[in-house]
């Protein structure tokens, strides 16, 4: 005889506390290089599921093809909740849809204005509005479409003179 | 050791993209650290990694369809030159930066049409990589346009150099919008891109640039092809013995 299907209050009861413990540990890992924003903010994390024998799967997608964060991203997902106690994590990447700078939150993207980063404008403007972080000048110039990391480019405000990042709308 | 190859025909479709990427992304890294400006070497840095990224993607995933023992890996670092299926235009040696902005720019236009276009493969991974990748060759294509312009409407010096870049370069275009068999098979199944389609677009943003650039659009004359089969021109394999070299003499190494 195939095995009684559990009522549904009874997987909810046992999955639930342990999913919101793995969400909660993923809040920890962060972006290596912008250490301010996690994976979450930073829309990285896609999803997060536990298994009834605990194991969590968690999927995330690359922001650029070639991110050198996502190896380390990979392994901090690892370590954060193998140290909180779960201890067969699988961590699966996801190609599609492409990861986009239209699902940064907003929050996200006020912590990278806080952080003297530029935060990306919509994908759909033509020309994107870029103000400057120090003195919210519209009034600046693009140095360089390639910056220190792929996500970002250099603009200098016209302004002030601030050089700084700009968030690539993508 | 037996031969590295796919034996899956998506496999063997998917390789021959990483190859373009990672052959490029090679010979972009060979130039770090020489260009004009500061702000170039991050650029030309930022391109390594877009192409050798997309490229570890596609290997991985030709790896996983072909269920071969093989990894990703084993594709890039143990495939000899003649195992390799990449155009002969993205392996073409630079003596300089119009070299590589001239490489670059040809192939970037072909690139933008090509992601866009293989987007919508019936392979949604396949799909997945090629979204993401456009997005970065619209970059790539805007930032390698405007060093044609600002080099071919810069100085005399300038201009004539970018000018013999393109010209010798120009008869490794062709190739880009050749088709094979396997080309054909992957269109007719919804997983490839009939490339001789993207040839339009390519020439109309070419044109538009050369022009704005002041430069003259070479004839069509003599065209050479044979990457995809695996009959490279002379540079292939000597930057394969400098890429492969660590690999090669201590197997499996990593950091």
């Amino acid at each position: 005889m195939a095995p009684a299907i559990p009522a549904g209050d009874v997987v909810v009861i046992t999955k639930t506390p342990k999913l919101k413990h793995a969400r909660g540990l993923l809040e920890r890992v962060v972006d290596p290089d912008l250490p301010f924003l996690s994976i979450r903010d930073i829309a990285i994390l896609r999803n997060v599921e536990v298994s009834e024998e605990g194991t969590v799967t968690v999927t995330i997608t690359p922001t650029y093809s070639g991110c050198p964060a996502m190896e380390t991203i990979r392994s901090d997902i690892r370590a954060a909740l193998v140290e909180g106690g779960f201890h067969s994590v699988d961590v699966e990447t996801v190609y599609s849809p492409a990861w986009t700078t239209e699902w940064m939150s907003d929050d996200a993207k006020r912590k990278l204005a806080e952080n003297h980063i530029a935060p990306p404008d919509s994908v759909l403007a033509i020309v994107p509005e870029v103000l400057c972080p120090l003195c919210s000048s519209d009034d600046i110039r693009t140095v360089s479409e390639f910056g220190s990391t792929a996500c970002k480019s250099i603009m200098v405000c016209t302004q002030c003179g601030e050089p700084f990042d700009y968030f690539k709308a993508i | 050791m037996t031969a590295v190859t796919t034996q899956n025909a998506l496999a063997t479709y998917v390789v021959r993209h990483a190859d373009d990427n990672v052959v490029l992304g090679q010979r972009l890294a060979e130039y770090i650290s020489r260009a004009p400006e500061l702000e170039e070497d991050l650029a030309i840095g930022n391109l390594t990694l877009d192409h050798i990224g997309v490229a570890d993607h596609l290997f991985t995933y030709a790896a996983k369809i072909d269920g071969c023992d093989l990894s990703g890996d084993d594709l890039v670092m143990f495939r000899s030159e003649r195992d390799y299926t990449n155009l002969l235009l993205v392996e073409q040696r630079h003596d300089g930066f119009d070299d590589l902005i001239a490489r670059q720019f040809l192939f970037d236009a072909y690139q933008l049409p090509f992601w866009e276009a293989l987007s919508a493969s019936n392979d949604e991974t396949i799909a997945g990589i090629a979204q993401r990748a456009a997005k970065e060759a619209r970059y790539h294509l805007r930032h390698s346009s405007m060093w044609m312009v600002r080099l071919g409407d810069g100085t005399p010096e300038s201009h004539t150099r970018i000018q013999a870049s393109i010209d010798r370069l120009w008869r490794f275009t062709s190739e880009m919008f050749e088709t094979d068999a396997l080309d054909r098979e992957m269109v007719e199944s919804g997983l490839g891109v009939d490339t001789s389609t993207l040839r339009e677009t390519w020439e109309s943003s070419v044109d538009a640039v050369l022009e704005e650039a002041t430069l003259t659009r070479p004839q069509d004359s003599f065209q050479t092809s044979g990457g995809r089969s695996g009959m490279h021109t002379e540079y292939l394999g000597p930057m394969l013995a400098e890429m492969q070299w660590l690999q090669r003499s201590q197997p499996g190494m990593s950091w």
